[in-house]
């Protein structure tokens, strides 16, 4: 029950070009997240699955039936959106049974539903008001809560914590887990973030410039990225990229994550001088200036004493060290 | 900070006294309208700025408007027109706006750029057309008429104003109404038009006022008796050899009060719009 299927699945706007052939098979139950950087066509995609967008040529199919041309509402999906986009003259109960109602469904079935879903995202105390009179916390888990009432085969969510502040957004992105586990529903979720796409996803779509990157299990996408692209969007902060001609080394690039590369005072492969130092308590991050590699950052767990303007050495891990070439695909 | 403060007072002084000043120019013709139709027909040519005292207060311009004619019709007329135009206007304008701001068709620019046209082309050029072809549907004499050619001359400003609003409602939400199985139409009534309403408010006075005043359509195409409007019937009393000064004053000062009205009520709408949008 809510499986979704892509198949070579292209959108133009007149001449451009911004979904450039997509496969993708979402198998039901699983949490996917399309993860890239802004103008990757990620959210075009998720509105092409939702039916808010034609697609130009390819298939959409969900549960095996192609769904290219049923309107949005006979998809049996939901979508919470960036914007909360809560009706705003409607209260809150109201905004959440308003699916239900337009299907037709009886009064007493959809309060039942409005309430088992209030209570699950504990929204009781909320349900008379109206989204005027809601924090933006509150807003977000009351379209949750609206999509949540359906019972969709899909549940679409378009960048949903962009809005939110740091706090509020970790609580809602663990509200999501739940969310996923107890319902064992189909996700599809749009974000930019690397963070909420590791920490959220069954498995992770990377996008880029209207194509598929790389699709993999989080970890998958860490610990074995096919291109450079992948490989600098995951991870935080960002993988290093050394030259490899500089190196010795017959790739073009040589890749390397800030926490799998060692600092030391006396010695090592590659010399340089602090540039900056971040002491986050937990972890110390110390940017180092290199010849001719640029800017390289190392993470540290702990606290560390390193101090800007001294010299240092930098070496990489051997077994953790990724290889490209110069067309930025891994080599094996 | 103090100095800060001073200036920006001083610009409020002037602000306000620009205000003011207009504010007299724009009302002083009303006024004068307004004295002069409560005074007798010679203090109204001896005094013309003087308010009504005890020997120049007179009605008889309101008695001749009441007596004779048929001033209660034609103000319904006038009432008539307007409204049922209004309410076509911001009805057609709303929905054109919308297909123009919401939907991507081919010829979509330049339908919009049609309808725009009406803006800078008067509809009177065309009142001779306009006059053959309601005589062609039977329709002269007729409030319909009126109403027909009001609609068509307010629906460009209407379509201009409106659709450039409509493209600031949150896409998100009329995608939220699509998903939940909201018909288009729905989502226009119940989602977008609310959100306009200052913008509908707008186009609702800058409408009403030229349709309220309009001689010139209602003298070529309505001139009946039964059919008249305030202005033309107001015109009874402008004689080529005499005038009844007092009579028209009387009629134009009666004239303003319901289209004040009208305004207030749009005017309100304004407000609340412009604030609730401030302090959110």
């Amino acid at each position: 029950m809510g499986a979704l299927t892509l198949s070579n699945v292209t959108k133009s706007f007149g001449a451009t070009e911004v979904i450039k052939g997509v496969d993708l098979e979402v198998q039901d139950g699983e949490f996917c997240v399309f993860v890239g950087p802004s103008g990757c066509g990620k959210s075009t995609l998720l509105r092409m699955i939702a039916g808010l967008e034609d697609v130009t040529a390819g298939d959409v199919s969900i549960d095996g039936a192609r769904v290219n041309l049923t309107p949005p509402a006979r998809r049996e999906i939901a979508m919470v959106f960036q914007s909360y986009a809560l009706y705003p003259h409607l209260t809150v109960r109201d905004n959440m049974g308003l699916a239900l109602k337009q299907a037709g469904t009886p009064k007493a079935e959809i309060a039942q539903a409005v309430d088992r879903a209030a209570g699950f995202l504990s929204l009781e105390p909320l349900l008379t008001r109206r989204p005027s009179e809601l924090s933006g916390g509150q807003r977000q888990r009351v379209a949750i809560g609206r999509a949540v009432v359906r019972r969709p085969k899909l549940f679409l969510f378009d960048e949903p914590l962009s809005n939110l502040d740091a706090a509020l957004r970790v609580n809602t992105r663990i509200e999501i887990a739940r969310l996923h586990r107890e319902l064992k529903a189909t996700m599809i979720y749009v974000t930019h973030d690397q963070v909420e796409a590791m920490t959220l996803a069954d498995r992770i779509v990377v996008l880029n410039a209207g194509r598929v990157a790389q699709v993999g299990a989080p970890m998958e996408l860490y610990n074995d990225p096919a291109n450079t692209f992948v490989a600098g969007f995951i991870g935080s902060p960002q993988m290093n990229f050394l030259k490899g001609g500089a190196l010795g080394l017959a790739a073009e690039t040589l890749g390397i994550r800030p926490e799998h590369l060692e600092i030391s005072r006396e010695t090592g492969d590659i010399a340089g001088t602090i540039s900056h130092v971040e002491h986050l308590g937990g972890e110390t991050n110390v940017y180092v200036h290199t010849e001719p590699h640029g800017l390289l950052t190392v993470r540290l767990f702990g606290e560390h004493n390193f101090v800007v303007a001294e010299p240092v050495y930098l070496s990489p891990d051997p077994t953790r060290r990724f290889l490209f070439d110069k067309d930025g695909l891994r080599m094996r | 900070m103090s100095k800060r403060a001073r200036t920006s007072h001083g610009r409020a002084l002037a602000a306000h006294a620009i205000l003011l000043i207009y504010t007299v120019i724009a009302l002083f013709p009303v006024f004068v309208i307004v004295i002069n139709s409560m005074k007798s027909r010679r203090e109204i040519f001896r005094h013309p700025l003087s308010l009504p005292g005890p020997g120049s207060f007179d009605l008889v311009g309101f008695q001749t408007v009441l007596q004779q004619g048929n001033f209660p019709l034609y103000f319904w007329n006038s009432l008539v027109v307007t409204v049922v135009s209004l309410a076509f206007i911001l009805l057609f304008g709303a929905m054109a706006a919308f297909a123009l701001s919401e939907y991507r068709f081919r010829g979509n620019t330049l339908m919009g750029l049609y309808l725009a046209l009406g803006i800078m082309i008067p509809i009177r050029l065309g009142t001779v057309a306009i006059l053959k072809l309601m005589v062609a549907a039977g329709l002269t004499n007729t409030l319909f008429a009126l109403i027909l050619v009001y609609t068509a001359q307010g629906i460009p400003l209407a379509v201009f104003i409106l659709s450039e609003f409509m493209k600031t409602v949150s896409d998100d939400l009329k995608n939220a109404g699509r998903i939940d199985g909201l018909s288009e139409y729905r989502i226009f009534f119940t989602l977008v038009l609310p959100l306009v309403r200052p913008a509908m408010a707008t186009v609702a006075v800058f409408s009403m006022i030229p349709i309220w005043n309009d001689l010139w359509f209602p003298l070529i195409l309505a001139p009946a008796e039964s059919v008249k409007t305030v202005t033309l019937g107001a015109q009874m009393f402008l004689g080529q050899f005499v005038t009844n000064w007092n009579a028209v004053l009387a009629s134009l000062t009666l004239a303003i009060v319901p289209v004040l009205v009208l305004y207030l009520v749009f005017s309100r709408q304004l407000i609340r719009g412009i604030t609730s949008g401030a302090v959110k």
